[in-house]
């Protein structure tokens, strides 16, 4: 018996049901009342905050009880059948919690924000429907007990992920990026589901509590199922958490609203892969080599994505390849054993990036504004369209530098301390194999790359001269306090974050420890020794400082010229534009050699070749023409028939007896 | 409930009440105005589901033997039997059928103007047909009411159906009555080898003929060969498919539905209740289960893949429901419990969505007179109503977690893959291709650019219409997020069916098909 039953842990179950039925009520709505926005802003930002209200009742229960092992609340048997049984069952633990103090504590400032942001579309409340369905999805994500409710949660993100980005689903472009979501993230799952059946044929289970104590006696530390579990449930993260190879839908999906991006593309759902590794720790502990590949494909696209970034003129195509890159590093983390790191990193990049996306919200809802005012269609979110908008946008603006210092990693900001640790630990493992060196070089390369595309975002951004147009730039005007509000919340957690977990003073690690410690068990943290870690924390300060100047002295944001009298880029940097490449790439050897064989080949050639016009239609002209020869042959002869049944008996009775 | 069931003796008749209902149902029409038929037919197929609502009362979850049995002689001298009763897995096939009719007739509302009479005569015949071959205990009486539910489909696809219906209503028919005479044939040696070994008392009693058939192994092989054609054509596996999709195509709504959720279960069932527990030596020989289960995965990919390809929307799902049947038999075939479970639990979900879907394309197609996907685009704005029943069965389609098509896809997958690994990871890119069939379609349905004029003024769902997809919905959600109660109902039959296997499977096979 746990020591949370009974507490407020019981009420776990509110936290997916008020998202829930706040869905449901906005659903209904905007059949009905699609225009009563008061009371969809109502439902929809109350519920998640109730919510959060919830969650923190919960963390509370969680900080008296201190419990060692987890508290499974069991609602209904979900899944029965044969050695199967699946509960439908909520985990609380202290990695469950801290999560979904995020999703609902975040979620809910997104959602106050969109409140602003979204006021004026006509789809408000199919908007807040779908928002809180994500909580509720996302919700079920971090709390399911066992795969398979976790993977309930999974899908349900990414159907309202496609569900967002095809919010304004008019456009081709956008209808067609949520599709792209859905599907790359399919591939991952397919992936995933094939970890589940093979972890299930050894184990024999899927709930964490008994696979956590049953993997290490059946499983054999470094063994094929093991690696093999280890990297299936990885190829799913991949899909998820946007990374090398299937990180390509992620930066497709700003097609969504900019609140959206925050919360699903940003600070939670995307993280969902991290969550994952951290929650499987046991399985990828006993897989070293799937562990270094977590942390390899994390290191590779931490660098890659963060290449990308440095060229991009769209200021949420900077901020997906950003978020694509620093999800790398919160693999790097998991990879190296070093969980706790991982989840620190999420926890402050959902408060940095989060702060950065809804910032980047403001500009482009003032922007779009004014161009509204002066009817002219000039794209509002392209940074060569804006510069200068520090003097009208001063909240959004000194918030959003508060977040860029974090993420380029200036202390004592949060994601200094969280981007540190990771490296360090990768660092650590150094001694074991050069391999995690050249892992560390990686990360400390997109580092550099990091301070520098923020900081020319922000140049770019808030900057030098304005080139949005004489005739808008009296109407740019700083955003209304519904979003400015939620905009100086996350800059405070943004500067406090890094409290959470201070290096060997820290409370998350230790916070953390009776989740992560089956796993420490196997593989022992890494953890560099002490006047290494101090020479780490100043080489990266110095690489961030670096990064800025490089910025600050390279860049000429007075030289900039408006999106539409730009001259094309050439070039390497023509091919960081457009971003490699990638997208065609897959096209050209996935996507249209499928389709063609299945059009072709499959369909053409065989359904309607072989079988129906050879086979099926074939044998009927068969049939006809044996008809024709049969009314032949009852020619009348006598003989002609004496002769046919002799030669048929012998032949019946030479098969007979051959 | 029990009580009152017991009350009334309700498991001595029910089970007759049902084949008899619709008959009388049937003849009551011809005594009706035209104008009338429709709502006889709505009345006599509710008070059908309302009769076998109480099967789910009255069935005892716990026990793997038929129950509800009724038996009357028939022809004696033949040992020809009205022998019925229900065990798990035709209980939920009985419930589905019962439930569907309804909503079949209310789906042929408006789409059906002409010869009204014969139209719901012919539905009500069907429904008979149909639940005798779930309910029949004797071999002679089941291939009566295969054949029975035969010859009403027919003419309901080649009278009431599109353009190209009579090519397509004989495909069907030459198809599967290929089959079934082969299927005949094998009875009848079954029939007369049992009966010889049982010293001359001769029985088409399925007990009887289970019991006593010793069919030496290479008469079994052929046997096996006849009921497995019979069957294949019917769910239909890859080759034996071309037929579904024309059929599918010319039917109209109802046709389509009941096609689609009743008739392709049959050869699942048949798989289930005949074929494997007959000649289990033959249908788990390594060379014949490989086979089986290749083709059962290239039908997975394959229908997936093709369905992704398809101008005519209707088409789509018809080839989607080729790839959905194969995981029934892949499932089977693995000869796991979660797999078999599985087996059942996607051919009860796929009778519920993807009859919802042709219910949905038949909305479409009574409205704009087209079902191809290029006539259409954006009317997610115009019927929002519509769009939104549209995504969430196509989402239980693709298999979504929280629907009905997760519970069976996977249980189906992750039982196979203890027996048969490759098999299963092969199937599970399946869930890669069915998303992309569908939500690529409902990507160029009812999202991007409302940019044709036809297009602009559709109307949205009507009550009736709610009333179709409401029940289905409802039973979307409700498997997904809690299928243990058929699931409870349906495990003792599944276990007994695979002891029933293994038991009478010489050794080589067993030790192949055994679990872990």
């Amino acid at each position: 018996m746990s020591a949370l039953a009974g507490s407020a842990a019981d009420a776990v179950g509110l936290t997916v049901l008020l998202p829930f039925l706040g869905f449901l009520v906005n659903g209904a709505l905007a059949f009905v009342g699609p225009r009563r926005t008061r009371l969809i802003s109502i439902v929809g930002v109350g519920s998640v905050a109730a919510a959060f209200g919830v969650a923190v009742l919960v963390f509370l229960a969680v900080l008296g009880a201190h419990p060692d092992e987890p508290y499974v609340r069991s609602f209904w048997t979900w899944m029965p059948a044969g050695d199967l049984a699946v509960r439908a069952a909520l985990q609380v633990d202290q990695l469950s919690v801290v999560m979904l103090l995020v999703v609902t504590g975040v979620g809910a400032l997104i959602h106050l924000f969109s409140v602003g942001y979204m006021g004026e579309d006509p789809g408000y409340a199919r908007y807040f429907a779908y928002l809180n369905l994500f909580i509720a999805f996302m919700v079920v994500l971090v709390l399911g007990a066992s795969f398979p409710v976790l993977f309930i949660g999974w899908e349900g993100v990414g159907l309202c992920s496609y569900l967002l980005i095809g919010f304004w689903f008019t456009d081709r472009e956008k209808a067609a990026a949520g599709l792209k979501a859905f599907l790359v993230n399919r591939i991952g799952d397919a992936g995933f589901l094939v970890g589940m059946f093979l972890l299930f044929k050894h184990l024999g289970t899927l709930e964490f509590v008994a696979v956590a104590e049953r993997a290490p006696r059946l499983l054999t530390p470094g063994g094929g199922p093991a690696t093999a579990i280890a990297l299936l449930l990885f190829l799913g993260c991949a899909g998820k958490s946007a990374q090398i190879p299937l990180y390509t839908w992620l930066p497709d999906a700003m097609a969504g609203p900019t609140p959206v991006s925050a919360l699903i593309h940003a600070a939670t759902m995307v993280t969902a892969g991290v969550f994952l590794v951290a929650r499987a720790g046991v399985l990828f502990a006993l897989a070293p080599a799937a562990s270094a590949a977590v942390a390899a494909v994390g290191a590779v696209t931490a660098l890659f994505a963060a290449t990308i970034g440095l060229k991009q003129w769209d200021i949420k195509k900077v901020l997906a390849y950003s978020t694509v890159s620093q999800l790398g590093y919160m693999f790097v983390g998991v990879g190296s054993g070093a969980y706790a790191a991982g989840i620190f990193h999420l926890v402050t990049h959902s408060f940095f990036k989060a702060l950065l996306f809804l910032g980047a919200g403001s500009v482009i809802h003032a922007l779009h504004r004014a161009y509204h005012h002066t009817h002219r269609r000039a794209d509002a979110q392209d940074m060569r369209n804006m510069g200068g908008l520090a003097t009208c946008l001063p909240v959004t603006s000194r918030v959003m530098w508060v977040a860029t210092l974090a993420i380029a990693g200036i202390p004592p900001l949060a994601g200094f301390f969280s981007k540190d640790e990771i490296l360090a630990a990768a660092f650590g493992r150094g001694a074991e194999s050069p391999f995690w060196y050249g892992v560390w070089l990686l990360g400390a390369a997109a580092a550099l790359l990091t301070a520098f595309y923020m900081t020319r975002l922000m140049l770019y951004t808030f900057h030098g001269p304005n080139r949005t147009g004489t005739p808008e730039r009296p109407h740019i005007r700083e955003s209304p306090r519904v979003m400015t509000l939620p905009l100086v919340a996350l800059a405070a957690l943004t500067v406090a974050g890094g409290l959470l977990n201070l290096p060997h003073v820290g409370t998350l690690h230790h916070w953390l420890e009776p989740v992560t410690r089956a796993a420490a068990e196997l593989v022992a943290e890494p953890r560099p020794p002490l006047g290494t870690e101090l020479a780490l924390m100043a080489l990266a300060v110095l690489i961030a400082a670096t990064g800025i100047w490089l910025a600050r002295t390279k860049l000429r944001p007075e030289l900039l010229v408006p999106a539409d009298r730009s001259k094309p880029e050439t070039g390497w940097q023509k091919l960081l534009l457009e971003k490699y490449r990638v997208d065609e790439f897959y096209d050209a050897v996935l996507v249209r050699p499928v389709v063609w064989l299945s059009r072709v080949v499959l369909w053409k050639a065989l359904d309607a070749g072989a079988i129906d016009a050879a086979g099926v239609n074939g044998s009927a002209v068969v049939a006809r023409s044996l008809g024709w020869l049969g009314s032949r042959l009852q020619s009348g002869q006598v003989g002609t028939y004496v002769l046919i049944f002799v030669v048929g008996a012998l032949a019946v009775l030479g098969a007979l007896t051959g | 409930m029990e009580t009152f069931l017991g009350d009334i003796h309700y498991a001595r008749w029910v089970l007759s009440a049902l084949l008899v209902l619709p008959l009388a149902g049937a003849a009551l029409l011809a005594a009706v105005p035209a104008a009338a038929a429709k709502r006889v037919a709505l009345l006599v197929t509710v008070a059908e589901f309302i009769v076998s609502a109480g099967l789910w009362w009255a069935y005892d979850p716990a026990g793997p033997a038929m129950q509800l049995t009724a038996a009357a002689p028939w022809v004696r001298e033949w040992g020809i039997g009205y022998r019925v009763g229900i065990d798990g897995i035709s209980l939920t096939l009985v419930l589905l059928t019962t439930f569907l009719m309804p909503l079949a007739v209310l789906g042929s509302w408006a789409g059906i103007t002409t010869r009204e009479r014969a139209y719901y005569g012919l539905l009500l015949v069907l429904t008979t047909g149909m639940l005798g071959v779930f309910v029949a205990l004797d071999l002679f009486l089941f291939y009566v009411f295969w054949e029975v539910m035969l010859i009403p489909m027919y003419f309901v696809i080649g009278v009431w159906g599109g353009s190209g219906r009579l090519y397509a209503s004989i495909k069907f028919f030459v198809y599967t009555m290929l089959g079934s005479l082969l299927m005949l044939v094998a009875i009848l040696y079954l029939y007369y080898d049992a009966g010889r070994a049982a010293g001359g008392a001769y029985s088409f009693s399925y007990d009887f003929v289970l019991r006593h058939a010793a069919v030496p192994l290479r008469a079994q092989f052929w046997l096996f060969g006849a009921f497995f054609l019979a069957f294949a054509i019917k769910v239909p596996m890859v080759p034996f498919h071309t037929w579904l999709p024309d059929a599918h195509v010319e039917a109209p709504t109802a046709g389509s539905v009941i096609l689609a959720a009743i008739l392709l279960k049959m050869g699942a069932y048949g798989f289930i209740r005949f074929a494997l527990p007959f000649f289990p030596s033959v249908a788990f020989h390594p060379t014949v289960s490989a086979v089986v289960i290749a083709l059962a995965v290239v039908g997975i990919v394959d229908g997936a893949l093709v369905a992704m390809v398809q101008p005519d929307f209707k088409k789509l799902i018809a080839y989607s429901s080729v790839s959905h049947l194969g995981f029934v038999v892949l499932g089977v075939w693995a000869l796991t419990v979660e797999s078999a479970q599985g087996a059942v639990m996607v051919m009860i979900n796929h009778g519920i969505s993807t009859g919802a879907l042709f219910f949905l394309v038949g909305m479409l197609y009574e409205r704009r007179h087209s079902r191809l996907i290029a006539d259409f685009g954006g009317i997610a704005r115009v019927v929002p109503a519509y769009a939104a029943a549209l995504t969430l069965v196509s989402l239980s389609s693709i298999g979504l977690p929280g629907t009905n098509g997760f519970v069976g896809e996977f249980l189906v997958l992750l039982g196979t893959f203890r027996t048969h690994p490759a098999a299963a990871a092969i199937a599970t890119t399946a869930v890669v291709f069915a998303a992309a069939y569908l939500l690529w379609a409902l990507q160029r349905i009812i999202y991007q650019p409302l940019d044709k004029r036809e297009n602009e003024a559709l109307p949205d769902l009507v009550p009736r219409e709610y009333a179709v997809l409401v029940p289905l919905m409802a039973v979307i959600v409700w498997l997904g997020l809690a299928p243990a109660p058929i699931l409870r109902r349906t495990e003792p039959s599944v276990r007994h069916f695979i002891e029933t296997v293994q038991s009478r499977s010489a050794p080589p096979a067993v030790a192949e098909a055994e679990p872990r």
